[in-house]
């Protein structure tokens, strides 16, 4: 079953096309990667898909409901969490109180939501840091954090931007295997993703964009081979 | 100068300052959750008071009885302020927002010259008069129960704010609203609730200023400006900050008063203030 269907999705600021005709499905229960390089859109997808900004044209679909242009906060409560790129943690309080925060969204009453809260915690091995500050956790820990906290919402999809950006690479195989970990639980996900090899690893379908349109849809393998992604994106990579 | 003359003047200093408190608690409320100042604050305070008059006037409710009312128009107030103004210039520039509320103190204070005159009013024998003796110091009982309820208003406050479902929510949009929103939580709503809540502390501490304090169209420029020092002084955003900075305001105000000169009173909690801007910006528990 579809999860979530994008049509002809197109955003221009004052001129310049950040999104063009974008469209894609996403199969309920997999692993959607998007990659291309910097400026290709991929943000701005995101933003466009959870209503943080309002797309000119096209259709977004979440299952069978419209959610073309609506607020973040209905989207969110449709089972659509996300993770950001630029970490928003809410630095002033702990850990267990920025996952419950979240789960309120769906537990209305504060034990039980903070006994969910210290189960996903749990989940994404931060229990001992629970009653830390946000501020104190390494990048790392917070990554984990905006992952716990975007799935204290009960996510039916979860969109996270840069997983392993901005992390050593000692770090990257723990968050890599906490995504396959989250995948397991039946969630759906798609995910920006600069580092290649970790895209063709986890993802069961790629999106490619470059300069805000689709260059590329398929199965990593396809991806891997089509010369357009080589040309615009894998080609730089191999180079660099 | 003997020593029951100093403690009346902290006891009196005390009491102001619980009452400065929680109207710069509800200022720095609305700074913390949206980053806009309130400049028309010491105009809602006007309005509470004049809330309580005209109930006791009009209806025969005493202060004391109508403080629910009061809180309750001036929570009102507080959402029609946000929905009809606030809203369309949250993404202002901040110059346009100064301009926003300074005009809205403006507009308040006028429509309230043009419906009730400038002149002093005051509520005839409320239920809380006289005052209390013990030893040597007097407390007027107005001022005691107008100082415990608002600390009492407080402590609600931050208990509500740290402690419940809504007050986490306000705290993460204060935070990061982009955060707060892909978690379910509508950023408007929060910022109408949180110029509810504001106006609502400054709804219970007019409501017992009313009791004691004359009544009239001018009366809340000076409370407001010490609100401003003292959320400067607490740091701008932090709720407790303005406890600590309220009293020592009040202690500030009452004791220079009477150890130096009282026709400076004002001088002194401005001197505070420039103090705290120069050394410590952020001020005591700021964010800033």
């Amino acid at each position: 079953m579809k999860i979530l269907t994008v049509e002809n999705l197109s955003k221009s600021f004052g001129g310049i096309h950040a999104n063009r005709d974008i469209s894609f499905d996403v199969e309920e229960g997999s692993i959607l990667g998007v990659i291309g390089p910097n400026g290709a859109g991929k943000s701005t997808l995101f933003d466009l898909i959870t209503g943080f900004t309002k797309p000119d044209t096209g259709k977004v679909r979440f299952f069978d409901k419209n959610i073309f242009g609506i607020s973040p906060d209905k989207i969110s409560n449709l089972g659509v969490g996300r993770t950001f790129q630029k970490l928003k943690p809410f630095a002033d309080q702990t850990l267990l109180e920025n996952v419950m925060i979240g789960a309120f969204v769906k537990e209305k009453d504060i034990k039980r939501a903070r006994d969910r809260a210290l189960e996903i915690i749990d989940f994404v091995d931060l229990i001992e840091k629970r009653h830390h500050f946000a501020k104190e956790l390494s990048t790392g820990q917070r990554k984990r954090l905006e992952m716990a906290r975007a799935m204290a919402i009960d996510p039916k999809l979860l969109l996270m931007d840069e997983v392993t950006g901005g992390v050593d690479q000692k770090t990257i195989p723990g968050l890599v295997e906490l995504v396959k970990k989250l995948k397991k639980t039946g969630v759906t996900i798609i995910t920006i993703e600069h580092n290649i090899n970790i895209i063709m690893e986890i993802s069961d379908n790629v999106l490619a964009l470059d300069q805000g349109k689709r260059i590329a849809f398929g199965e990593p393998k396809e991806i891997q081979n089509n010369k357009l992604v080589i040309d615009a994106y894998l080609g730089t990579f191999d180079a660099a | 100068m003997t020593s029951e003359i100093i403690i009346q003047a902290i006891v009196t200093g005390l009491m102001m300052g619980l009452i400065y408190a929680l109207i710069a608690a509800g200022l720095s409320l609305i700074f913390g959750l949206m980053e806009i100042v309130n400049f028309a604050h010491g105009e809602h305070l006007m309005l509470s008071m004049f809330s309580s008059f005209w109930l006791w006037s009009l209806f025969g409710l005493d202060p004391l009885f109508s403080i629910p009312i009061t809180i309750l128009l001036l929570a009102f107030c507080g959402i029609i302020t946000h929905y009809f103004l606030i809203r369309y210039i949250l993404k202002a520039k901040m110059l346009i927002q100064i301009c926003a509320t300074f005009g809205l103190s403006i507009f308040i204070r006028s429509i309230a010259q043009l419906l009730w005159t400038p002149d002093f009013r005051n509520v005839d024998k409320p239920l809380l008069e006289g005052r209390i003796e013990i030893g040597s110091v007097f407390i007027g009982q107005p001022q005691l129960y107008a100082s415990l309820v608002c600390l009492v208003a407080f402590f609600g406050l931050y208990w509500f704010v740290t402690k419940t479902e809504t007050g986490l929510a306000l705290q993460a949009t204060a935070q990061d609203r982009h955060a707060a929103e892909i978690l379910g939580i509508p950023s408007n709503k929060m910022f109408a609730i949180g110029w509810a809540i504001g106006l609502g502390c400054v709804g219970v501490a007019g409501g017992m200023m009313a009791n004691y304090f004359f009544i009239f169209t001018d009366v809340g420029i000076n409370f407001a400006l010490f609100a401003f020092v003292a959320v400067a002084l607490g740091g701008f955003g932090s709720i407790i900050g303005c406890l600590y900075a309220g009293i020592i305001i009040g202690l500030v105000e009452s004791l220079g008063g009477l150890l130096i000169d009282p026709s400076f009173k004002l001088l002194y909690v401005f001197a505070i203030y420039l103090l705290v801007v120069i050394y410590k910006p952020q001020g005591l528990f700021g964010r800033y």
